[in-house]
């Protein structure tokens, strides 16, 4: 068994992509070897901004060696068979084998050296490779043929036990040499197998483990701050970012000015997160228990040293931690010192912008609003608050969203994006709404008025909180309303994978608007409800609610009350789950398949036979359900022809007595007991069905049989389309 | 005369000089025209097009109309200078080579934090787009690098290494100061401030309040016409500086803020096809030459 060691250096891969390649990496690497009819064991993969490196331990030496034994035609056999079989097998006559009168081809494949797979291995994984973007470089790409790379590949390791696996990528050979840090080791180093790899590079400054590097950062960047009485703010995102851009990380503490925390600290968090990838931090104030209360004491206690006693309040320290990738000969002074004076020329614009933006009201930054257009065919931005303050208010007016001051929801409305008009919002467009709601509470305007322009594009993602204070509430589900019907009203859907304007990310918001809030309200019409439903079938399998239940609800049609919907879902699900359920759905399908195949379509019939293609498609059209109630009422109250048998007069009794049960436990919303009456049918239909002849050779009876078991279908039906319930 | 890059303005730049000199690089001198990046001198652009090597350094100056402050901002003018250099093809060493460039102006890579930041370059108006990073030093930008993949809708081929330098940042960072105003400009007293903070304060003024926007919009409306012309007759680098020249006041009408949100795509579109109809031409004259000349080579 053999360990082998491969490493791909080139120019600085980004950082974002390092956990893609490493996974890429492995995946190619596998395929290769079991083509090869390679298993391979244990694979370990690291990266560094410069370099991919694979070891895989426990291969082996050569694939093995395979016999494979034709049998031929036996000796003496005719001429032509003979020749035929030579022919097939390649081979001559003396190199047959024989055994007992027959002949056999036989072919020895010897095993092939590992070490010669891997030559061939490593280039074809290059070629292969999957990265997000590449690039062509250098002399090669005269033609666009040259191989593509992240970056610039530049030296290939590549060792299988101690030998050299030797190949070529592009005009990149590989070899024994690889490099150390760029700056700390800048000759080469000579690598003699797995063994000594990761310590030579150690060696070298370089940590080749991004886990271990990432680990560094994590507790460095912790001590740093702890060191200086501080709490770091942690951000596992910047964790993998900085360990993705060094190779010798070190994390240092800086200070910028404290006049800066004047400036909202989600802007300086920010700013030093995205344009400089720098850790804050949070300066413990004082004590929760007992604060200002008897002497201080001495010792200041961080939280991460004493971890029982708690922090009061979550201030914003004017420090910052950066990731350096030297150990610099002056213990990182002038690296900090660079640092501070780029985060501070950031933070001076932020503060500019921050002063700027409070000597105008709002209301007046709104008035810009009107040169900014939200979409060629759907007006300015300004045109969108209008409607969104109209809808706004009506919905508190309504009573839709409880307890709402309309005149807070207009007011909170017409304001909602005046931010983005702001310089602050112009230079970090991530603080829309957040912007807003800070320049809102400067101005003196009610709280309930900055939460909401705070909070209105809220819930953003998945895991985004849901707004909850009524005037919220109005604004944020207004907004997104409005950019639903908006854009279905102009035909800009999204089709496929593209969605340009996130209208599905609007309609989920209104969704868990809707839930969280348990708002009741007519949500869309149309194909904008047939999007609705969609999107509640992908939000709600989350929550294991099944999506064909969802679809058997919908087929009723005219539900477009979420909450409702979704009561008569889960109702539905739960009912479903239990013996009576999935009786019922195999009674409710025999009937539908009978009645089908009998093309039996009894009152539906008469009502939809008007030369439709496929007659049973007005059955579901609401508009028709109060005629073909009538109809039906009408019907079952002829008396029979004969007499029924019991099973059949069983059926009736319960469908008389479950029908009305079923649709007032409907009117009232009460869907546990409408299931609860479907369940009473359960017994009378297998019933029916064991006792009962349908197809009667009296035509009579075959009809009213027919009939009765459309009854049974329409009362199922009543409740939710169960044809549509898989299983 | 002994030379102190890390004192004076113009020996930084001078050093640099001699530095990508010493590499082979032609050092030519400024494009003598208004744009807004060292990109759209020709000796980068239409020298990025084609298999013929080239290797020139320059500094050009950028006008960013938009970016003016008055000279009020310590950091940002609406004139600057970047320090270009093209490479082509893009050699293996080009990292190594550039560090170098640093260490030649005074900045020790032992002592400060240099790193190779994604950041991938793309310009819609000129069609072209590259890979590469911002390098930083200390957390501060000071080059961007970039190994051209498109230029004017053509597959670079070979692709050229391109290495912009914020010359100001750089030198405030080397002298340690904080504001552009204060930088020595030749390390004998006069200041960056002395040469361009009037400048400064009537061309932001100019740029944001008094240029006549009417004839700039006639301007614009000239070169257009007069690239069309310039195409039509076969002259294509004479349409490419009409190309830069819409361009420019293009920015300019931005400033003045009589270019609507909605009308800004248009009129990107309408410089986009002037420069890439530009490059179009300028690689149909060469292309038989380029393809006779290197065997396997084609547009």
């Amino acid at each position: 068994m053999t360990d082998f060691l491969l490493e791909l250096r080139c120019e600085e891969i980004p950082a974002r992509m390092q956990a893609g390649a490493r996974a890429d990496l492995e995946k190619l690497f596998r395929k290769e070897l079991e083509a090869a009819g390679v298993t391979a064991g244990a694979i370990t993969v690291w990266s560094t901004p410069r370099r991919l490196s694979l070891i895989a331990r426990g291969l082996p030496e050569a694939t093995e060696a395979v016999r494979e034994e034709t049998k031929g035609p036996r000796v003496g056999a005719p001429p032509q068979a003979l020749e035929g079989f030579l022919r097939k097998s390649g081979l001559t006559q003396d190199q047959l084998e024989e055994r007992d009168g027959v002949l056999f081809a036989v072919v020895e494949k010897p095993g092939r050296a590992v070490k010669a797979l891997l030559a061939e291995a490593i280039p074809a994984i290059a070629r292969a490779f999957p990265w997000p973007k590449s690039m062509r470089w250098g002399a090669a790409s005269l033609t666009t043929d040259s191989i593509r790379w992240v970056r610039p590949l530049s030296g290939i390791v590549a060792i299988f036990g101690e030998e050299l696996v030797e190949c070529t990528v592009g005009d990149v050979a590989s070899g024994y040499m690889t490099l150390g840090h760029r700056f700390h080791h800048a000759g080469p180093i000579t690598i003699g197998s797995v063994a000594d790899y990761q310590e030579k590079l150690r060696a070298c400054h370089v940590i080749v483990d991004h886990e271990e590097r990432q680990n560094l950062i994590r507790s460095g960047a912790a001590k740093a701050a702890s060191d200086a009485g501080l709490a770091l703010i942690e951000d596992e995102g910047l964790v993998i970012e900085n360990a993705g851009l060094t190779e010798w990380p070190v994390p240092l503490l800086g200070r910028f000015e404290e006049s800066f925390l004047e400036v909202p600290p989600e802007v300086i968090q920010l700013t030093a997160r995205i344009n400089q990838k720098y850790f804050v931090c949070n300066s413990p104030l004082q004590l929760a228990e007992g604060a200002g209360v008897g002497p201080v004491s001495d010792e200041r206690d961080t939280p991460t040293s004493n971890p029982s006693r708690k922090w009061e309040g979550d201030k914003l320290a004017n420090a910052f931690v950066c990731t350096a990738n030297i150990e610099a000969k002056d213990g990182g002074a002038a690296i900090v010192d660079g640092n501070r004076k780029v985060l501070a020329a950031r933070l001076s614009d932020a503060r500019f912008f921050w002063q700027q933006d409070r000597k105008t009201l709002l209301a007046e930054q709104a008035k810009k609003l009107s040169r900014i257009t939200f979409h060629e065919k759907l007006g300015t931005v300004a045109d969108k608050v209008e409607r969104v303050a109209e809808l706004a208010e009506w919905l508190a007016t309504e009573g839709i969203v409880p307890t709402c001051d309309p005149k807070l929801a207009r007011q909170a409305a017409e304001l909602c994006k005046a931010d983005l008009v702001t310089d602050m919002v112009g230079e970090f467009p991530e603080l829309q709404g957040l912007m807003g709601g800070y320049y809102a509470r400067a101005e003196g305007l009610p709280n309930a008025v900055a939460d909401a322009i705070r909070d209105h594009y809220k819930p953003a993602g998945q895991g985004d909180d849901v707004p909850t204070a009524p005037v919220t509430v109005a604004v944020s589900l207004a907004d997104k309303l409005d950019t639903l019907s908006s854009f279905f009203a102009i035909n800009e859907k999204p089709t496929g994978s593209k969605d340009p304007f996130a209208l599905r990310r609007a309609a989920l918001g209104v969704i868990r608007l809707i839930e969280a809030n348990g708002l009741r309200m007519p949500v869309a019409k149309g194909e904008l409800l047939e999007f609705f439903a969609d999107r509640l079938k992908v939000q709600q399998r989350e929550a294991g609610v099944r999506h064909d239940l969802i679809d058997a609800v919908f087929a009723l049609g005219n539900e477009d009350d979420l909450v409702r919907l979704l009561a008569r879902v889960r109702a539905l699900q739960s009912f479903v789950g239990t013996e009576d359920g999935t009786n019922l759905l195999a009674g409710y399908k025999r009937a539908a398949n009978i009645l089908k195949k009998e093309d039996w379509r009894g009152i539906e019939g008469e009502i939809a036979r008007t030369g439709e293609e496929d007659p049973l498609a007005l059955v579901d059209d609401p508009d028709l359900a109060p005629v073909i109630a009538a109809k039906m009422a009408e019907r079952h109250g002829k008396e029979l022809s004969y007499t029924p048998e019991p099973a059949e007069k069983a059926l009736i009794d319960a469908l008389d007595s479950a029908e009305p049960e079923a649709s007032s436990n409907i009117e009232a919303e009460a869907f546990e007991g409408a299931m609860a009456a479907l369940a009473s049918l359960r017994a009378p239909i297998d019933r029916f069905f064991d006792e009962v002849t349908v197809n009667d050779e009296n035509s009579d009876k075959r009809a009213a049989r027919l009939d009765l078991l459309a009854r049974f279908r329409a009362a199922v039906h009543s409740v939710a389309d169960f044809s549509r319930i898989e299983g | 005369m002994n030379r102190d890059p890390s004192k004076s303005f113009q020996d930084m730049i001078l050093a640099l000089h001699d530095y990508w000199s010493a590499q082979g690089c032609l050092i030519l001198q400024p494009y003598d025209m208004r744009m807004g990046a060292g990109t759209f001198h020709t000796a980068t652009t239409l020298r990025a097009l084609g298999p013929e090597p080239w290797n020139a350094a320059f500094v050009q100056p950028c006008r960013r109309p938009t970016d003016g402050r008055y000279g009020e901002n310590p950091n940002r003018l609406q004139h600057y200078y970047q320090y270009q250099v093209i490479l082509k093809p893009s050699p293996p060493d080009l990292q190594e080579l550039y560090l170098k460039s640093l260490e030649v102006i005074g900045i020790d890579p032992l002592k400060h934090d240099i790193r190779f930041v994604e950041d991938d370059w793309e310009s819609p108006t000129l069609g072209a787009w590259g890979l590469g990073w911002e390098v930083w030093c200390d957390g501060m930008e000071v080059t961007q690098f970039t190994y051209f993949q498109q230029m004017g809708g053509f597959d670079c081929k070979p692709v050229s290494g391109e290495l912009t330098y914020g010359l100001e940042r750089l030198a405030m960072y080397i002298q340690n100061k904080d504001n552009v105003f204060d930088l020595d400009f030749n390390g004998r007293g006069v200041t960056y401030g002395d040469v361009f903070l009037e400048n400064e304060k009537q061309m932001s003024k100019w740029n944001f309040e008094v240029a006549d926007t009417e004839a700039l919009f006639d301007l614009f409306a000239k070169a257009e016409a007069e690239c069309r012309n310039a195409l039509a007759n076969d002259v294509p680098i004479a349409a490419y500086e009409q190309a830069v020249e819409a361009s420019h006041v293009f920015n300019l009408l931005q400033a003045r803020g009589v270019i609507s949100v909605q009308e800004r795509a248009s009129y990107m579109g309408r410089v986009r096809d002037l420069a890439r109809g530009s490059c179009e031409a300028y690689m149909a004259k060469e292309a038989d030459r380029w393809a006779k000349d290197y065997a396997g080579w084609t547009a």
